[in-house]
């Protein structure tokens, strides 16, 4: 089964934008937009979904709060509460403002690293990944949308011509 | 343009009114001599301390009473044994006995004393109670206009494109200003002429017999004190006559003249207000402890009237809203203000446990008494305001849809309003009141009047100018700003 999608190039990001959500409104399915930066409100125009990776960083902030609370609690208290220049070791609580600064660097460095980690786990980015980039040019100054084609390559590819792109070009992907 | 409503307008009148009854009750209430405060203490069930001294000295009191009757014993054997033999040994025993008593009775007089001391320190604690409960009060909402100043003279110098459509609701709240510096004023001349003993070391007697302080009084004296606050207050109020004057007349300009001029005093303000906000702090919440100094003490102060200041501007422009009179504002701005009121609370925190983990780490006597106090007689109130101002908000304006619902913002701006409070509550409280604070009438009547004031003459305010400034550079930019 032949996979054909068509590749539409634009050179501007406010063209872009309106060949997207036009392309919305047509109800044709935008497999993927490549853009060499940031177009704000881009996702929105597509319709993608608002990221969770927020809520994972709140969660893993959590689990660094935990782990801290949990080592100094053991170190400090339960293991060998030694007299340390006369700070209260007997319960967490007695001597916990000395360890704020702990639990407080824990909560950031579980929330950041993990949270870094997660965005590239599902970006899917690692050091020695193949490049995606279906035309070099998208890293610079061109904008790809990328639609799929459903037996309606005749009227497709017209129909992105109308929506301002510079270059449009249909593509056999296996 | 905004119609100050009726209803509010009544509200405010019964809040000033209730305050008003609340305050005089106060001071009426506030005990004049010991004897009254000593019924106080044997009705009240929370004078743990004076009880034990009760059982001491009736305890004392007991004591003698049984070595009288031995001696009477012993007299009454002297009388029928008229021997020689057990007559000198007798009159030994008696001897003792009577320097017994008599050191007995020695001990007495001291307790006596002490007690008497110790009630006098209770009378001025409460004597000072409806006073202080009036400063806090007083304090807090000059403050939170300030706050209010300071967040707007920095959105004029930022050049930020949100707030714009806001300036016309921050210039109305600071509106409250030259009010509360007037009635501010009139309270630390009262002070200043020994009308209450807030401020320890306005008394000579007290400054006589410290020396601590008497090496202070280059600083703290009053002429030089009460002419710093006078500098302040009126640096700050023009600022605010000022900028105010030329937003409106910007409105009916042809060029930016007014906004650039605008743009320069504030400048100029800023660098005025962050060194007498400092001393500010030294002269009207440090020095209620003399013995006590702290560096970061003016930043600490700076942050809890900022944040409380910048939630005094989200809940006004909220009501504005809801009564449909900021047609420009939407939940981006609402959502700006909430990141703001989110990002402060927790950099008071970050000053409050600055200022107290350095000072519980080194455990330096001077400067640990200060928490001390606060943590032994104030320790609901004192890490009560740590949940209030720190936990509440963090949990609450971290998610992001949470900073443009109305009722969780209200709410969380309740907390936080009444969370810094409690924050100035317990920075004023202990050195004047001591173990005798309680949040009662006193306190909840000086909150509702000053509260019932600054509604009346902030919506005042808002119902004599346009609430959207016309020619401001920025304002298209702020009309069509989302987030």
């Amino acid at each position: 089964m032949s996979n054909k999608v068509i590749y539409a190039i634009y050179n501007d990001d406010d063209i872009l934008m309106d060949a997207v959500k036009k392309t919305r409104a047509a109800h044709h399915h935008i497999e993927e937009v490549f853009s060499p930066f940031p177009v704000h409100g881009l996702d929105k125009a597509m319709g993608l979904a608002p990221t969770r990776l927020a809520i994972c960083a709140f969660l893993y902030g959590c689990v660094g709060i935990s782990v801290a609370t949990a080592m100094m609690n053991f170190i400090m208290i339960q293991d060998w509460p030694q007299d340390i220049g006369g700070k209260p070791s007997f319960s967490y609580i007695q001597n916990m403002p000395a360890f704020v600064p702990i639990m407080f660097e824990m909560t950031v460095f579980f929330a950041a690293h993990l949270m870094v980690v997660t965005f590239y786990m599902r970006s899917k980015l690692w050091p020695f990944k193949q490049a995606e980039n279906p035309d070099v040019r998208t890293t610079d100054d061109h904008f790809l949308m990328e639609v799929s084609v459903n037996n309606n390559e005749e009227e497709l590819v017209s129909f992105l011509n109308t929506t301002g792109a510079v270059e449009v070009k249909v593509i056999e992907k296996h | 343009m905004y119609t100050f409503s009726s209803k509010l307008k009544t509200f405010s009148f019964i809040l000033m009114a209730l305050g008003l009854l609340g305050i005089g009750y106060g001071f009426l209430t506030a005990p004049k001599d010991i004897q009254e405060v000593e019924k106080i203490l044997a009705a009240d069930s929370h004078g743990g301390h004076v009880e034990v001294k009760h059982e001491v000295s009736s305890e004392s009191v007991a004591a003698h009473a049984v070595v009288a009757d031995h001696k009477e014993v012993d007299l009454a054997v002297e009388g029928t044994e008229a021997t020689t033999a057990l007559e000198g040994h007798n009159e030994v025993a008696a001897a003792t006995e009577t320097h017994v008593a008599v050191v007995d009775n020695h001990n007495e007089v001291n307790e006596a004393a002490e007690h008497e001391e110790h009630l006098t320190h209770v009378l001025h604690q409460m004597q000072n109670k409806p006073w202080a409960a009036l400063y806090v009060a007083c304090i807090f909402f000059l403050l939170i206009s300030m706050g209010v100043l300071a967040f707007y003279a920095i959105q004029q110098v930022a050049s930020a494109g949100w707030s714009p459509v806001l300036f016309r609701v921050m210039q109305g709240i600071t509106a409250y200003l030259p009010w509360g510096s007037v009635i501010f004023f009139v309270f630390l001349i009262l002070c200043g002429l020994h009308f209450n003993h807030l401020f320890i070391w306005l008394d000579p007697e007290v400054v006589a017999h410290d020396k601590l302080i008497a090496t202070k009084t280059g600083y703290l004296n009053f002429p030089f004190w009460i002419a710093r606050a006078a500098i302040f207050l009126i640096g700050w109020n023009l600022y605010r006559y000022y900028s105010a004057k030329n937003c409106l007349a910007q409105d009916e300009s042809n060029d930016d003249s007014f906004y650039k001029k605008n743009f320069n005093i504030s400048a100029g303000f800023l660098v005025f207000f962050i060194v007498t906000e400092s001393i500010m702090s030294w002269d009207w919440i440090m020095s209620i402890d003399p013995h006590w100094f702290s560096t970061l003490f003016g930043w600490y102060v700076f942050a809890s009237f900022f944040v409380s200041g910048i939630t005094m501007i989200a809940m006004v422009t909220l009501y504005l809203k809801s009564k449909g009179y900021l047609e420009h504002v939407n939940t981006s701005h609402i959502h700006d203000l909430a990141k703001f009121m989110f990002g402060f609370s927790v950099f008071w925190t970050y000053l409050w446990f600055s200022q107290f983990m350095l000072i519980w780490y080194a455990n330096i006597p001077e400067e640990i008494t200060y928490f001390i106090t606060r943590i032994e007689l104030y320790n609901l109130p004192f890490f009560g305001a740590v949940v209030m101002n720190f936990v509440f908000p963090i949990l609450i304006l971290v998610n992001t849809d949470f900073k443009r619902i109305t009722w969780i913002l209200v709410m969380a701006g309740v907390v936080i309003l009444a969370g810094h409070y409690i924050d100035f509550f317990n920075m004023i409280m202990p050195g004047t009141v001591g173990d005798s604070w309680f949040i009662g009438i006193s306190e909840i009547a000086s909150v509702l009047f000053f509260m019932g004031l600054f509604i009346y003459v902030v919506f005042t305010a808002l119902a004599k100018s346009p609430l959207l400034p016309k020619r401001n550079p920025y304002i298209e930019e702020s009309k069509h700003f989302h987030y």
